[in-house]
């Protein structure tokens, strides 16, 4: 029906409605926080599943980002997405009988490489012992099987760092010195572990000796490690130095093959033992019986410039070592693309299950929500009745209501994301892992706005059946 | 032209097929300034009347003009609006909101009007100045007494300057004393030129007024008009002889 009469003869008898305005919000949002202070204990019991749901969200995203980071550091430590791997492999099935021509890879594919595909931004070659060999100095045995003789190059690809002593140079290549660089687990073996002795060992200077022949180590890499072993090593670190300065015997160290338990990919990186390439060719390959004409490479390693091109820059590769090795496949490519990819997918399936428990628990928060908001409309049909009378329309008692619910939300998801540290520290007290869960703002921000979004929607049923009461029947209601 | 007039109107309830008619074709006028108490038993239709008279429900025949303005067909939102600018409520069992105090409780109707929290509080503190309680804002209303909750209510009725004033049982609830009072303001807000509707079942409560209507079986059955019979000029015979 029209309302808007000539006759009206005051400005006072507006029909049209007023839009909810800032003071009419925020005034239900106190009336929202005082109903929640008035009933305390109620409040806090229906905010309880908010506040499991979200903090276990965040949570759970927090270990998931843990996992996550932690294999990223270790590809990263190996050297990238961009690292690509070429090993020498069996000639295939139906070239068996070319087997004769197959001449492996050799330092001729290294140039033909780096001379045909611009793209490759440093290319490595390593030839490897094909027994591990038995390491010898300081009266102790140590077995490794990451024992190689390498172009300079290699370091770069590895991402080593140098930290004692020095590389190997175009000398000590050229003439196949005897010297070798070795990682700190190596160090750790034969020499001892800093943790032990109290003082960083350098063995630089010292010999030792591989497959009983004699090698002067001339260099040591860094110590590589994950945030979470740094961290355990710092504190071990005080920890003795605590009880040093306090005059009590240090502990023999933590337990050995501790490292171990950390990343597999650090422990490998401190498990190198580097010589240069000639060495190794002269000294425990060129005499051997069946040695081949050439050196043989045992892989190539080889990093692209561009990682949005390695399709392109993988053709080429095979294609020129198609052409050296007259078309025999006696060579395979690894990329860290799968390994990247499984990353990814298992980050994706640890959300998904994860995010559904701590869905489901939201879930059952808003269900809590709805439940109090309908008994606390039940118990205000009197107050709700009176809104009306002074003129409260039933769009004011809609919003007031959804107000409320959300405010209860809005309060649970803050408790929620204070709590979900506590949880966080509690999981990795119960059940420690290598990787530290990472709280994300994005975690944060994503469950708390889906506890408001649960507080909302819990709030619409009970709010619309608390719009749609009737005046007089509400205000007779006692 | 009335400030408020009813033309024919009914309120027909169905109940179980049987057909109860509330309201059953009254046609009634009130005027601005007027002074008008609606008597009747319970179940005489009374409290249907003050219904749709203060804009709570709507009759199911007939037209309501108010203020030049025909309400009968307005939806509850809009009746809500005439509600909030137009009329003041006053109940007999107060119906404050315990867990508001004084000055919020006043405060209410503007909320709904969209009045800025400033205006809003200096209005409502002058509204409780007039009803002598400017002292008492922060208090709830359980600390207060009858006499004084139910000056709270006025005051919370004339907060958003209505052109008419409904005081449903006002004294029901109080000693005479207070309740005298009470009627006295209300006597002063309708000589302000407010429309007073008292609606009561107490026939002294209604010998205040001027003009009396009287209820029975949804049908106006007496009415009394002090003014236009002349009684009002004899001395204390307006008011009952209860002019204080």
């Amino acid at each position: 029906m029209s309302l808007e009469s000539p006759r009206v003869p005051s400005t006072e008898l507006q029909l049209t409605d007023l839009p909810v305005d800032k003071t009419s919000l925020g005034n239900a949002v106190m009336v929202g926080l005082k109903e929640i202070w008035a009933h305390k204990f109620r409040s806090a019991l229906t905010m309880l599943g908010i506040v499991l749901g979200v903090s276990s969200l965040v949570a759970m995203s927090a270990m998931v980002q843990g996992m996550e980071n932690g294999q990223r550091e270790a590809m990263l430590a190996i050297g990238g997405l961009e690292k690509v791997r070429m090993e020498a492999q069996r000639v295939p099935v139906e070239q068996r009988h070319l087997r004769d021509m197959a001449r492996g890879m050799t330092l001729a594919d290294v140039e033909a490489l780096k001379a045909g595909v611009p793209d490759i931004e440093v290319i490595a070659p390593e030839m490897r012992l094909e027994l591990d060999p038995t390491l010898q100095a300081n009266g102790k045995y140590h077995r490794t099987f990451m024992t190689g003789g390498i172009l300079p190059e290699k370091v770069r690809i590895m991402e080593h760092e140098v930290e004692h002593g020095r590389m190997f140079n175009d000398i000590d290549a050229s003439e196949a010195r005897p010297v070798c660089i070795i990682g700190t687990g190596i160090r750790d073996e034969l020499f001892g572990r800093p943790e032990d002795t109290g003082a960083e060992v350098v063995p630089v200077g010292k010999t030792m000796t591989i497959n009983g022949q004699p090698f002067t180590i001339i260099g040591m890499f860094k110590r590589y490690e994950g945030e979470q072993e740094r961290k355990q090593r710092l504190e071990s670190e005080a920890e003795r130095q605590r009880l040093k300065s306090e005059g009590k015997a240090p502990p023999k160290g933590p337990a050995r093959g501790q490292g171990r338990s950390g990343s597999f990919a650090f422990w490998i990186k401190n498990n190198t033992v580097y010589m240069p390439l000639n060495t190794m060719w002269h000294r425990f390959q060129a005499g051997l019986s069946n040695a081949p004409p050439e050196p043989r490479l045992s892989n190539i390693e080889l990093k692209v410039r561009d990682f949005s091109k390695i399709e392109q820059t993988l053709a080429k590769i095979r294609n020129i070592m198609m052409v050296n090795h007259r078309g025999i496949e006696d060579f395979a490519f690894r990329t860290f693309e799968d390994w990247s990819a499984d990353i990814d997918r298992f980050v994706k399936n640890a959300r998904m299950s994860g995010g559904l428990i701590a869905g489901i628990s939201l879930f059952v928060g808003g269900i809590g929500i709805m439940n109090i908001m309908l008994a606390s409309i039940s118990e205000r049909i009197r107050e709700i009745g009176i809104r009306k009378a002074v003129g409260a329309g039933g769009l004011d008692i809609f919003v007031q209501i959804l107000v409320e619910s959300t405010v209860i939300a809005v309060v649970g998801g803050l408790l929620g994301l204070a709590f979900s540290r506590l949880v966080v520290m509690g999981i990795a007290w119960v059940a420690p892992t290598g990787n530290n869960p990472v709280i994300t703002g994005g975690a944060m921000a994503l469950a708390f706005g889906f506890a408001v979004v649960v507080g909302l929607l819990a709030g619409i049923f009970p709010a619309v059946k608390a719009a749609r009461m009737d005046v007089i029947q509400s205000l007779r209601y006692d | 032209m009335a400030l408020l007039e009813l033309r024919n109107v009914s309120k027909i309830y169905h109940l179980g097929g049987e057909e109860i008619r509330a309201l059953d074709d009254v046609s009634l006028d009130l005027e601005q300034g007027e002074f008008v108490s609606i008597i009747g038993p319970s179940g005489s239709g009374k409290s249907t009347l003050m219904h749709i008279l203060g804009c709570l429900d709507s009759p199911t025949r007939g037209n309501v003009v108010l203020a030049g303005t025909e309400i009968a067909r307005a939806s509850a939102r809009e009746l809500a609006r005439v509600r909030n600018r137009t009329i003041g409520f006053v109940f007999q069992f107060f119906n404050l909101l315990p867990k508001l105090n004084v000055l919020q409780n006043v405060e209410l109707p503007m909320i709904y009007a969209g009045i800025g929290g400033k205006e809003r509080r200096e209005r409502a503190e002058k509204a409780l100045e007039m009803v002598e309680l400017g002292h008492r804002l922060k208090n709830r209303p359980n600390q207060l007494s009858g006499g004084q909750q139910q000056r709270v209510a006025i005051a919370r009725a004339l907060v958003n300057n209505p052109k008419i004033i409904l005081a449903d049982e006002p004294t029901g609830n109080l000693d005479t004393h207070t309740g005298e009072l009470i009627l006295a303001l209300f006597r002063r807000l309708a000589s302000e030129g407010r429309t007073v509707i008292l609606v009561t079942h107490n026939p002294e409560i209604a010998a205040v007024t001027p003009r009396r209507i009287e209820i029975r079986n949804g049908k106006i059955a007496h009415q009394v008009d002090a003014k236009l019979a002349g009684l009002d000029r004899l001395p204390g015979a307006a008011h009952g002889g209860r002019n204080p």
